[in-house]
């Protein structure tokens, strides 16, 4: 029961902190990108445009700080016996994090915000891509540590206990090195796409129709590229999470028997750890061994054979993780990845034909397409993280073993219910604010004398 | 024995000193926002005061902790699943609080205000009381067993060392922040912010006095105060001292002299343990018993060489950028003239005409 409530309280927690970091680095970059080209250009509509998404940036940062804290917190709290015996490999990128990344990015946050008529603007420039950095920066020490429960490397076994002795195989690692690159495409599709649907919906509703084309295009123009190398990188992670963890892929596969070649369920009534045999819909052949091992007949050993394997390497026990979250968890993600880049290569032959501000059918569908980067980023974390159960660190510690053991159900479930109703009302006020932001109209273009002038700063 | 084992004592130790330092005059403020703003546009202006450096200040924190799971794992393990629900109230108010800054303004209604307003003070209250608590519990003793696990329940938690130092450190807080508020703003809200000071400085001057002897009895063995906690008495002292003198600039060098002094004492006097068993003394946990691996310790020693030192210019550098002070004036609604300049995006109230439409 612990152990339940620790893990939902820990997926419930994860799921909404990551709703918030994608939107930050990916608008970050974004609102970056916009304020460098008002510096270049000197053109006001940059300038609009600039302030309006980064008023949008910095509302989902408020709560992506808040979250985070909750993340580091909990390893302690609720993950006592993990933290004690790995926390000195894991806890290091964590620290480096803190001191590397997440004071960077915090404190040019505020010097971006409030600094807009006390910096040259050169230097106020500089400090939006130090947020950018700072946030990127602190992914890659976020993924570094998640990557080495996924496939643990640079470490020693001594009296049992796994002792780091080489900080770098933690950044070597080829599973952080896709799973990063990963994650990055991915808040880059989610910030694309969220200015996307802002923009289609000011273009819908009678906002600046220039101003608006213009975001509406640098959105698809990042998004185009970033959700094709997202699918790409996705893709090729699969095979290496395949070499290091394949219990994880076969049940991303529902694979239960080894085969060679192997098809690709392409959807399945039924299924799930207790029935082996769904009624596959439609298996394109091949496919699985080129998605799993990228070889036209490659062998995908089936959840069977890796069980009774694990059995005898590990101790007797059950090492197959929860297969319909994994079989759906990847297709939710595949799939709804698709549609997004089916929607973002329609919405550049739409602005090519230069008709994008007024095919009202693109408009409406950008808008809701928004939805999609985050229900694909919530799919891959449950396909990552459930896929690697019954483990807690791959191979070395099993999550049952992992818990705080003096923290009674009481307390969880008073923590439980105390944080989904907080994430609950925060998501909901975050939600209701974004909507109404993404609704008001651009803030006025200055006139030619106030050109020179310095730009007023946002306050509080 | 490996020296990187109390070099990083005394790197988490000065993380939390930072902290206290840095968001200790953000609690205060966040307490002090209402009574010195007094209507909407003061109270703006309170919170613009530490608006661009809040975040930054809230950093030492999660830096701080994150510090100790990589330094001293089974100290983290032990500390933060022993004081489970003190640290579920303190995350709650943290959040609450730093969400508050941010959407505050968002919104140009009364009740909207109001309840951050409300809530920005409660969070701001409680945290720097709840981390009290927790700091003062590690020196008190809490009821930990041979394997190092807590074993008391949610009111052990709550002994009244604890429950003091938690108290105190609110006192000190809200000291440095009335101090702060007094440096950063003008005409009336700089005058009630001194005169806030003026209040509350004999009492957070009494429950330093208080917190330090009890530390000491507590902790220490000898009759006489070391110098870390002469220093924050005697500092405590010189900031009443100059509160009444109105001599701003020094009276906040004093309160902030206090809250280091007054932290550095809780670590001062704890080393070598991290935890103090109650059970047991040979149960206690020490620096040794729970620290890290001598080769991770070393790779956090070269980052924290590098970046410590990094972080603390351009932090600097922050505020210097932003030392003028706030007026209430800067949040006045936007008089009937036409010519006023209209406020930024963080004001959606003010009617702009819709371009292109």
């Amino acid at each position: 029961m612990s152990l339940d409530l620790a893990r939902i309280q820990f997926a419930f927690t994860s799921v909404n902190h990551f709703f918030f970091v994608p939107v930050t680095i990916g608008l970050a970059f974004l609102t970056a990108l916009l304020q460098t080209a008002w510096y270049r250009s000197k053109r006001e509509e940059y300038l609009r445009l600039t302030r309006f998404f980064g008023t949008l940036l910095v509302i989902n940062v408020a709560i992506g700080v808040v979250t985070g804290l909750v993340q580091e917190f909990q390893f302690g709290m609720n993950w006592g016996q993990y933290s004690r015996l790995v926390g000195n490999i894991f806890g290091a990128p964590l620290a480096m994090e803190g001191l590397a990344a997440f004071f960077l990015e915090s404190t040019f946050l505020g010097l971006w915000l409030f600094g807009w008529d006390k910096l040259p603007r050169r230097i106020h420039l500089a400090t939006i891509w130090a947020v950018f950095f700072g946030s990127v920066l602190s992914g890659a020490f976020i993924m570094a540590a998640n990557s080495w429960m996924q496939h643990p490397v640079g470490y020693a076994m001594v009296n049992g206990k796994p002792q780091l002795n080489d900080i770098w195989a933690l950044f070597t690692n080829p599973v952080f090195v896709w799973g990063y690159a990963k994650v990055l495409f991915a808040a880059l599709v989610t910030g694309a796409a969220v200015m996307l649907a802002v923009s289609a919906w000011q273009l819908r509703h009678g906002g600046d129709r220039e101003v608006f084309t213009r975001s509406a295009r640098l959105a698809l123009v990042v998004l185009v590229p970033a959700i094709l190398f997202t699918l790409l990188v996705g893709d090729e992670l699969g095979v290496v999470e395949g070499r290091y963890q394949p219990m994880k892929i076969a049940a991303a596969e529902a694979q239960w028997t080894t085969s060679q070649p192997c098809s690709f369920s392409l959807f399945q009534i039924g299924g799930g750890n207790n029935d082996q045999t769904p009624t596959q819909i439609i298996a394109i052949p091949h496919l699985l061994s080129l998605l799993a091992t990228n070889h036209w007949n490659g062998q995908v050993v089936g959840m069977n054979e890796l069980q009774s394997q694990y059995t005898q390497q590990y101790s007797p026990g059950n090492y197959v993780p929860n297969v319909f979250i994994q079989y759906w968890g990847m297709r939710v993600m595949a799939y709804l990845g698709m549609v997004v880049l089916i929607i973002a290569v329609w919405g550049l032959w739409l602005i090519r034909r230069k008709t994008l501000a007024t095919s009202r059918l693109f408009l409406w569908v950008a808008v809701w397409a928004a939805v999609l980067p985050f229900a694909m980023n919530t799919a891959g974390w449950f396909l990552t993280e459930s896929g690697r159960q019954p483990w807690i660190v791959q191979g070395i510690m099993l999550t049952k073993n992992g818990i705080s053991p003096t923290v009674s159900t009481t307390w969880l479930w008073i923590s439980l219910i105390a944080f989904v109703l907080l994430y609950g009302t925060l998501a909901t006020v975050d939600l209701l604010l974004m909507l109404r932001y993404s609704r008001e109209p651009l803030p006025p273009p200055r006139t030619q004398a106030d050109a020179d002038a310095p730009v007023p700063a946002v306050t509080y | 024995m490996n020296n990187l084992v109390p070099f990083w004592f005394i790197i988490i130790a000065v993380l939390w000193t930072g902290f206290f330092i840095l968001e200790g005059f953000d609690f205060g403020v966040g307490m002090l926002h209402s009574l010195v703003g007094q209507d909407d546009a003061g109270r703006r202006a309170a919170i613009n005061t530490i608006g661009p450096l809040w975040d930054g200040n809230e950093v030492w924190l999660i830096v701080a902790a994150a510090a100790m799971l990589a330094a001293f794992p089974g100290w983290y393990a032990t500390m933060f699943s022993g004081m489970y629900l003190v640290l579920v109230l303190l995350l709650m108010s943290l959040i609450i609080r730093g969400v508050a800054f941010e959407y505050r303004g968002k919104r140009d209604a009364a009740r909207w205000r109001r309840t951050w307003d409300v809530l920005l003070t409660t969070g701001s209250l409680l945290a720097p009381l709840l981390i009290g608590i927790a700091l003062g519990d590690l020196l008190h003793g809490l009821p930990i067993n041979s394997s190092q696990n807590y074993t008391g329940s949610f009111w052990d938690l709550l002994q009244p060392y604890a429950l003091f130092t938690g108290v105190a450190l609110v006192l000190i807080c809200l000291l440095h922040g009335a101090m702060f508020l007094g440096l950063k703003t003008t005409g009336d809200m700089h005058q009630r912010s001194g005169m806030l000071a003026r209040r509350i400085a004999p009492v957070t001057c009494a429950a330093v006095v208080g917190f330090i002897i009890w530390t000491h009895v507590t902790a220490s063995t000898a009759f006489f105060l070391n110098v870390i906690e002469l220093l924050a008495i005697l500092a405590v002292i010189a900031a009443v001292w100059l509160v009444y003198e109105h001599r701003d600039g020094f009276a906040f060098a004093a309160t902030t002299i206090t809250i280091a002094a007054s932290i550095i004492t809780i670590f001062v006097d704890l080393y070598p343990n991290v935890m103090v068993s109650s059970t047991s003394k040979a149960y206690n946990l020490t620096v040794h018993n729970t620290a890290s691996n001598p080769y991770s310790l070393k790779a956090m020693t070269v980052v924290v060489v590098i970046f410590l030192p990094l972080v603390l210019a351009y932090q600097t550098w922050t505020y210097y950028v932003f030392r003028r002070r706030v007026s209430r004036q800067e949040f006045q609604p936007p008089a009937l003239s036409p010519g006023a300049t209209p406020e930024p995006a963080s004001r959606p109230a003010a009617p702009s005409a819709r371009p292109g439409s």
